[in-house]
């Protein structure tokens, strides 16, 4: 006859490792990933600070997103310390980790001795049901969403790349997007920049955006910014926001935000088209090179043509700016590799994409030195600036 | 011979070519033997002091040559040069 799982679980008991709760307490912080193996409403209700939340029926599929290393400590707990001891058989026995400890008495018990516990945020069910592709990645899961919804992100621009890039981030529930454009949408514009429609040719483009984005994902606040990005208006615009997101389509503006960005050290996800090619980079302050790193000057004016003068593949943009958006939000997540310090080219009629370095420059004359330093009068500013801007017009 | 890929914005000097096989074992010698051959890249290159313009930045592979040797960096023959000059398109703002 079959023992009975009450037998079993004596018998698992016995077997593996189990740790006191006041054991568990001392060593929060000390390099053991603490997992709580209970179901999503009961960690809803308050879990031991710092733990993560891989549930017992996900246990197989979802450990490695919490604890990659099979070799590293791992205390395992639940309600009572019963499901955590299966859990930690099925680690040590079929999945090969070596350091697992089941805590007793579970958080129940935790509770008893007075230890505290901190009280996730939720979602509500509508949220649940509107990221649930999101939530069952582990990179992003309920924490990695929250971090979405409370990220504030500045587009500059709702056109060829603001519009993918705006559209997919607020499906994304990226809480707040600031959106600076003092143009109305064109008939010639809807080529490429989707985030418009035939209806709203003459409209600003910062309520036509403001529109789509809300018939999307009502979750997401619209900050609109019908002017013109200047040194009059940069260092009012810029405070607050988590990362800018960045198409800007001429060098003065470019350089301005370059040195606002690395003075407010907020990194900036760059990327410019030109016909069939693109090119991308996150500029991160202090983390990697600035723009000015990777070019102190600009070229004079006939070598720099922008997209409004020359033609653009339509859906070069679209592709352009949804690696912006990837950038964007892997930046929010702190998941991955961003492109810091590279530059991607991509090219659409070869289909490839290539890298360059970028390094920093020690004599950058901006990013070599601290944000403090950096003045509002040389903000913007490069050599023959005036003439390079008598040139552009 | 190592293979220089152009810009958009300098095909028109060399005949639309995307890319294009010069002679040379430096940097140096075979942007030089790129001017040479297509005379309306030379002063996107070179500024009247026979260096690099500031504004263009060229790579060995995926190394900027200026932390390399610059212009006198080796180049071989089944190496590629990249020429990458700024460039900025999008949002008109």
């Amino acid at each position: 006859m079959s023992p009975s799982g009450a037998e079993v679980l004596r018998q698992i008991k016995s077997r593996i490792p189990e740790v006191d709760p006041a054991d568990v307490r001392d060593q929060l912080g000390n390099g053991a990933v603490v997992i709580d193996v209970r179901e999503a409403e009961e960690w809803s209700t308050g879990h031991i600070p710092g733990a993560k939340h891989v549930p017992k029926s996900f246990l197989e599929s979802r450990i490695e997103g919490s604890a990659p290393d099979r070799d590293q400590h791992v205390i395992l707990y639940c309600q009572s310390g019963n499901r955590s001891a299966w859990a930690a058989r099925t680690l040590l026995d079929d999945l090969g980790y070596s350091n697992v400890e089941s805590m007793t008495g579970g958080i129940t018990l935790w509770k008893d001795r007075g230890y505290g516990v901190e009280q996730p945020r939720t979602l509500t069910a509508e949220q649940r049901d509107r990221y649930s592709r999101h939530l069952l990645l582990p990179e992003v899961g309920i924490e990695g969403q929250q971090k979405l919804l409370d990220a504030k992100v500045l587009l500059l621009g709702a056109g060829g790349l603001g519009s993918p890039t705006a559209l997919y981030l607020a499906a994304a529930g990226v809480g707040t997007l600031g959106i600076v454009d003092d143009d109305t949408v064109d008939l010639s514009n809807l080529q490429r920049q989707v985030i418009h429609n035939s209806n709203r040719v003459g409209v600003p483009k910062v309520d036509s955006a403001e529109e789509t984005i809300t018939a999307l994902n009502p979750d997401v606040q619209v900050n609109k910014y019908p002017v013109r990005l200047g040194p009059s208006n940069i260092m009012d615009i810029l405070p607050g926001y988590d990362i800018v997101v960045d198409g800007l389509d001429n060098f003065p503006t470019r350089y301005l935000l370059n040195d606002a960005s690395v003075r407010l050290q907020i990194p900036v996800v760059s990327a410019a088209i030109l016909g069939f090619e693109g090119q991308l980079s996150v500029f991160k302050p202090y983390d990697g090179p600035c723009y000015r790193c990777l070019f102190p000057t600009p070229p004079p004016p006939e070598l720099a043509p922008s997209c409004g003068a020359n033609g653009v593949l339509g859906v070069l943009p679209g592709t352009m700016g949804l690696l912006q958006a990837t950038e964007v939000i892997k930046l929010i997540l702190g998941e991955g590799d961003p492109a810091i310090g590279r530059l991607l080219m991509y090219d659409a009629l070869a289909a490839t994409v290539s890298e360059v370095k970028i390094r920093r420059d020690p004599a950058c004359p901006i990013c070599s030195r601290h944000p403090e330093q950096i003045a509002d009068e040389e903000m913007g500013v490069f050599p023959d600036y005036e003439a390079f801007c008598a040139g552009a017009h | 011979m190592a293979t220089i890929k152009i810009p958009p914005v300098l095909r028109p000097s060399v005949g639309g070519e995307r890319e294009i096989s010069a002679d040379g074992s430096s940097v140096g010698e075979i942007l030089r033997s790129l001017a040479d051959n297509h005379p309306d890249t030379k002063t996107q290159l070179f500024g009247s002091d026979g260096a690099l313009n500031r504004y263009v930045n060229v790579y060995l592979n995926d190394e900027d040559v200026r932390v390399l040797d610059g212009l006198e960096t080796v180049v071989g023959t089944s190496d590629t040069l990249v020429i990458l000059p700024a460039m900025a398109g999008g949002a008109r703002l």
